[in-house]
């Protein structure tokens, strides 16, 4: 005989435990607050971290969508939903604007997003100074002491070495002013978009066992020197060979048969929407 | 002429445990060395005052154990101290206890008003960042937030530290232990300090280096006019680099004075000895 699982796989205690932190790191913006990570039915560093924020934050009447990589459908994103919907019953999207509820891996999606809707991150290393300082006491008390040297430091080094900021993913952000934070390995494009944005963005690290979070309207900054100001990849020149779009993040595919790169919008979701509109615009002028 | 003192150390004491009814009047008759025989606490440093003028460079003996290191690092805020002021005599700190203040205010003197030299350069310096970076560390600590100006400061400082410029970007763990002294010395000296510690600088390093990095620091004192506090055991080398010398034993002042005065003429029974010991 199966049992049948609780709401949302978790008991109402390790929900409100989690729920307990998420207020206070929603109270401290870019904090992370450490929490009682749970074991989950997925192994450590496959998003437990933002499982577990979804878990504790999902209601009966919630949609759910999941992105990995930008991706509705690979494997770990489907995974994660058929999990959240099993023990749930919530519906599920890929349509941004239709989710209450989005849960990401490395991207933030295209559709802006809207202050009813909650953004979750999944976090692999929750501490920008960790590179830095190896030791937990200490970056702690750097991150209290105001003492970010080491986080500038890393980008200097970079641009001593390369010429250029070399972080391809998760660059550092101030956030509202105080507490530097990884943003998780979301691509320097994303950084702006979490400035001063309306949904609320949690991030969760479920193997660091931390969670932050950005506030709605809240500042995110990334860090840049004065000579060397923050830069987000640029396609300039280039659109998704798909849909057509610019001005989204693309990912560079290379054409088996003739050995081009060709570009694509990394945002199926997005990609597929765009189609769809102009497919319907065809398809009315055909009619009429 | 009136000069006021850069630094002004009052009673410092640094103890490890927490001391009994039979040691805490700091009665020395009780202590065996500088530890309590009863219930072994160590009185590391014990009732220090010093003054430091402007410009000068004021000398720490003492045999090993005697407290010199650990007074150091209370100066430099690595340690907390056990009692005991110290005043810093800029406009911003003029009339504070620097002891009392928030540790985010210490780093900010740490930053800004003081520089640190290792015996060991693993402690000052990060192994696995370049040499520019390590120099750039302690200027972005103190607010630059400028790639070219820092580079360009890093490089003066390198120069003068006679590190070739074409190993500037090169990890000092690649570096011999001479050449990372000198990259410590250099990042010490990136923003300034009207203060610059120097602990046991020379000891490990061979008779050619050490004259080499002894220069350096005389040149910069004479050029830059920077108060330092140097310690060490090696008493040829604060006879050559001290205007003033402090001899301690058990974590006590035991005698100070003009350096030649010092070793010249030593009155304390210990001094004596240290000073009939070189060779």
């Amino acid at each position: 005989m199966r049992a049948k699982p609780h709401f949302a796989f978790f008991d109402e205690g390790s929900k409100k435990e989690i729920r307990r932190a998420t207020l206070k790191a929603v109270a401290i913006p870019g904090y992370q607050v450490p929490f009682a990570s749970r074991e989950m039915p997925i192994a450590r560093g496959w998003g437990t971290g933002g499982l577990q924020l979804t878990l504790s934050l999902i209601g009966k009447t919630d949609v759910l969508k999941v992105i990995d990589q930008g991706a509705d459908e690979s494997v770990n994103a489907v995974s994660i939903k058929k999990l959240v919907q099993e023990t749930t019953g919530v519906q599920t999207t890929d349509q941004t604007e239709e989710a209450d509820l989005i849960q990401s891996r490395h991207r933030i999606p295209e559709t802006p997003m809207t202050k009813d809707q909650i953004l979750v991150l999944q976090v692999p290393m929750p501490e920008p100074l960790r590179p830095v300082e190896a030791r937990e006491y200490m970056t702690k008390r750097m991150h209290s002491e105001d003492d970010y040297s080491g986080a500038w430091l890393m980008l200097f080094e970079q641009i001593v070495k390369y010429g250029k900021t070399a972080t391809a993913a998760d660059h550092p952000v101030y956030v509202n002013g105080r507490y530097v934070m990884a943003p998780s390995p979301i691509p320097r494009f994303d950084n702006p978009r979490m400035h001063q944005s309306e949904a609320l963005i949690l991030l969760g690290a479920g193997r660091e066992k931390k969670i932050y979070a950005v506030p709605p309207f809240t500042n995110v900054e990334s860090l840049a020197f004065e000579d060397y100001p923050f830069a987000v990849e640029s396609f300039k020149g280039k659109e998704c060979q798909l849909c057509g779009s610019a001005h989204v993040f693309l990912d560079e595919l290379i054409d088996q048969k003739t050995g081009e790169p060709v570009y694509q919008c990394n945002d199926t979701s997005y990609c597929m929407e765009q189609l769809n509109s102009r497919e319907k615009v065809e398809v009315e002028s055909s009619y009429a | 002429m009136h000069e006021e003192p850069i630094l002004k150390v009052r009673n410092l004491r640094k103890q490890f445990g927490p001391g009994c009814s039979q040691c805490t009047n700091l009665d020395s008759n009780r202590l065996e060395k500088n530890y309590c025989t009863v219930c072994g606490t160590v009185y590391a440093v014990r009732d220090v005052s010093l003054d430091v003028y402007p410009g000068e460079i004021l000398g720490i003996v003492g045999e090993s154990g005697s407290g010199k290191s650990t007074l150091m690092q209370c100066l430099y805020f690595d340690t907390d101290v056990s009692s005991g002021e110290a005043y810093i005599n800029t406009p911003v700190l003029a009339g504070f206890n620097v002891f009392d203040l928030s540790s985010q205010q210490k780093r900010s003197i740490r930053n800004h008003d003081y520089g640190m030299v290792y015996q060991n350069p693993v402690h000052g310096l990060k192994m696995n960042f370049s040499s520019v970076g390590n120099i750039a560390e302690k200027l972005i600590a103190a607010g630059n937030r400028n790639v070219g100006n820092m580079e360009t400061t890093s490089k003066r400082l390198l120069d003068n530290v006679h590190i070739p410029l074409h190993r500037m970007k090169e990890e000092p763990r690649n570096f011999s232990g001479g050449m990372q002294q000198r990259v410590q010395i250099a990042k010490a000296l990136s923003n300034n300090p009207p203060i610059l510690f120097l602990d046991e600088v020379t000891t490990g390093l061979d008779l050619s280096v050490q004259a080499n990095v002894l220069d350096l620091i005389k040149r910069i004192q004479r050029e830059l006019g920077i108060s330092m506090i140097v310690v060490s055991h090696d008493l040829a080398v604060i006879r050559m680099l001290a205007d003033r010398t402090i001899v301690m034993l058990n974590g006590e002042i035991i005698e100070q004075g003009l350096t030649d005065q010092v070793l010249e003429d030593p009155q304390h029974a210990y001094t004596q000895q240290l000073v009939y010991s070189l060779l």
